[in-house]
């Protein structure tokens, strides 16, 4: 015997701003974070929100996970939530951790040697460093950990979280996805690869596609028991009913052409949600702007959605705001939430050249209200990583 | 090498504590490290900043008998004679 779990925070940081609204706000009017083929969150300066202290002592990608979190938590009325906090879990997932630490701290090392570098330097770059750094912050004192798994991590987390609660091992679960790794090496090695855009422009299942676009911020939810969240009288934003994860056991980075591992994980979702493709008003796709992805994406929405896959509305969120790697499935599944609350899908930004065998409605142009007809607002958001994981989940939107 | 004065390695050490985060009006000469929010963390930095400043040698055993500001400045003081 499951329980269900409510959605009762969201909290982001986004190239588009600090806050959930702005990205939705934004988003939905056609606006883009992305500048100079980078999207930053150049919105963030960490020491109006946070001590000098934490500052000091934690990497941009945890200092954002702290601001988002610390949304999502006030919202939800977390803090003062009569909980025992030893029942409440904090699961945060990012695609690297501290790695403008790293880099830094290894410059240091090479120039002035190993007494040079500094105390703070592991429990800053620590892929886990978000996920402490919340439990401390709020006193979470369940089960907390970090997620690693590429550009997937943040959809593992809520993922996992929601696990946690439906299993009773948790009242209730912070979740969610950060990452800053806009530095260098990072640029550097995604560029090598071929990964991102030489065009520097983020065009999801455009024919012009060519790569994405890096991106960093933060998003986080409050997973909790709806009965027992109904009960103390939390904010009902939604429910997140169903998940679903896959391997394509293919190749490290290329996706598995048929997009069969990602239907797989798409089919769990709707399954585990107890939904037909039918019930379906929205789809948040992974759509990255590279090549491989929005074809395969498009082949695995086809393959487990059926006929229906061309009838739902799909767009993706990087065309506003890049990639936000192991911060991207979280992200995106709050801003499902947030377009399923509205009623409306936002646009695929700078999709304007079909590409022969992409033929979704990806919602080109403006935003689009979503045909609800009465029925619920559920909508899937899908993450796939590097290493071949493929996650889905199914979020549904409060009456 | 110019030896600093206690006056000096005061205010430097205060300074390096403002540095990780402390209130400058929180910190005294006889402030007590335990009292303060500096953990063993900040002391192996602030082992750093003496070694670097004054070209003195700290050792993790010296670290651990150092308990107040006042503690850094007279060991300081004493290894600079």
């Amino acid at each position: 015997m499951t329980r269900r779990v409510a959605i009762t925070g969201i909290g982001a940081v986004t190239p588009l701003g600090v806050g959930a609204p702005a990205l939705h706000e934004r988003w939905s009017a056609g606006e883009s974070g992305i500048e100079d083929g980078l999207a930053r969150c150049s919105d963030f300066e960490a020491t109006d929100h946070l001590t000098r202290r934490q500052v000091r002592r934690t990497d941009r990608f945890t200092q954002l996970a702290l601001v988002a979190a610390a949304e999502a938590i006030e919202g939800a009325g977390l803090d003062e939530a009569p909980y025992d906090r030893a029942e409440v879990g904090c699961v945060m997932g990012t695609g690297i951790g501290g790695l403008s630490t790293i880099e830094s701290e290894h410059t240091i090392l090479r120039e002035g040697g190993p007494g040079k570098v500094s105390p703070h330097c592991v429990p800053q770059m620590m892929a886990n460093s978000a996920a402490g750094a919340l439990a401390i912050q709020h006193e979470l004192r369940g089960q907390c950990f970090g997620t690693v798994s590429a550009c997937a991590a943040g959809a593992h987390a809520v993922g996992t979280a929601a696990r946690m609660v439906a299993y009773g091992d948790a009242v209730a679960c912070v979740a969610g996805g950060a990452e800053s790794a806009i530095t260098p090496l990072a640029t550097a090695a995604f560029a090598e690869m071929g990964a991102t855009s030489e065009s520097g422009i983020s065009r999801p299942f455009d024919r012009r596609r060519d790569g994405f676009v890096m991106g960093e911020g933060a998003g986080v939810m409050v997973l909790e028991d709806a009965e027992t969240a109904e009960l103390r009288g939390a904010p009902i934003l939604g429910y997140l009913t169903g998940y679903g994860a896959t391997a394509d056991a293919h190749h490290m980075t290329a996706p598995e052409p048929s997009g069969e591992g990602a239907a797989r994980a798409i089919r769990k979702a709707l399954a585990d949600a107890e939904i037909e493709p039918g019930q379906l008003a929205y789809v948040n796709a992974h759509g990255t702007s590279t090549p491989l992805n929005d074809r395969s994406e498009t082949e695995a929405l086809k393959s487990a959605l059926g006929e229906q896959a061309t009838r739902i509305p799909t767009s993706s969120t990087k065309s506003a705001i890049g990639h936000l790697l192991g911060a991207a499935g979280a992200v995106e599944a709050l801003e499902t939430l947030q377009a399923l609350r509205a009623k409306q899908a936002p646009p695929t930004l700078n999709y304007e050249e079909p590409d022969e065998g992409l033929d979704l409605d990806y919602v080109p142009g403006e935003a689009r209200a979503l045909s609800l007809n009465g029925h619920p607002a559920i909508g899937i958001s899908n993450s796939f990583g590097f290493g071949g994981h493929n996650v889905v989940l199914c979020v549904e939107a409060a009456k | 090498m110019t030896t600093a004065t206690k006056d000096q390695v005061t205010e430097r050490v205060i300074a390096a504590l403002v540095e990780f985060g402390e209130e400058p009006e929180n910190v005294k000469p006889d402030s007590r490290f335990e009292d303060l929010d500096i953990d063993s963390l900040d002391l192996v930095e602030l082992a750093q900043v003496i070694e670097d400043e004054y070209k003195i040698e700290v050792s993790d055993a010296e670290m651990e008998k150092i308990a107040t500001v006042q503690d850094v400045v007279d060991f300081v003081a004493q290894r600079q004679q």
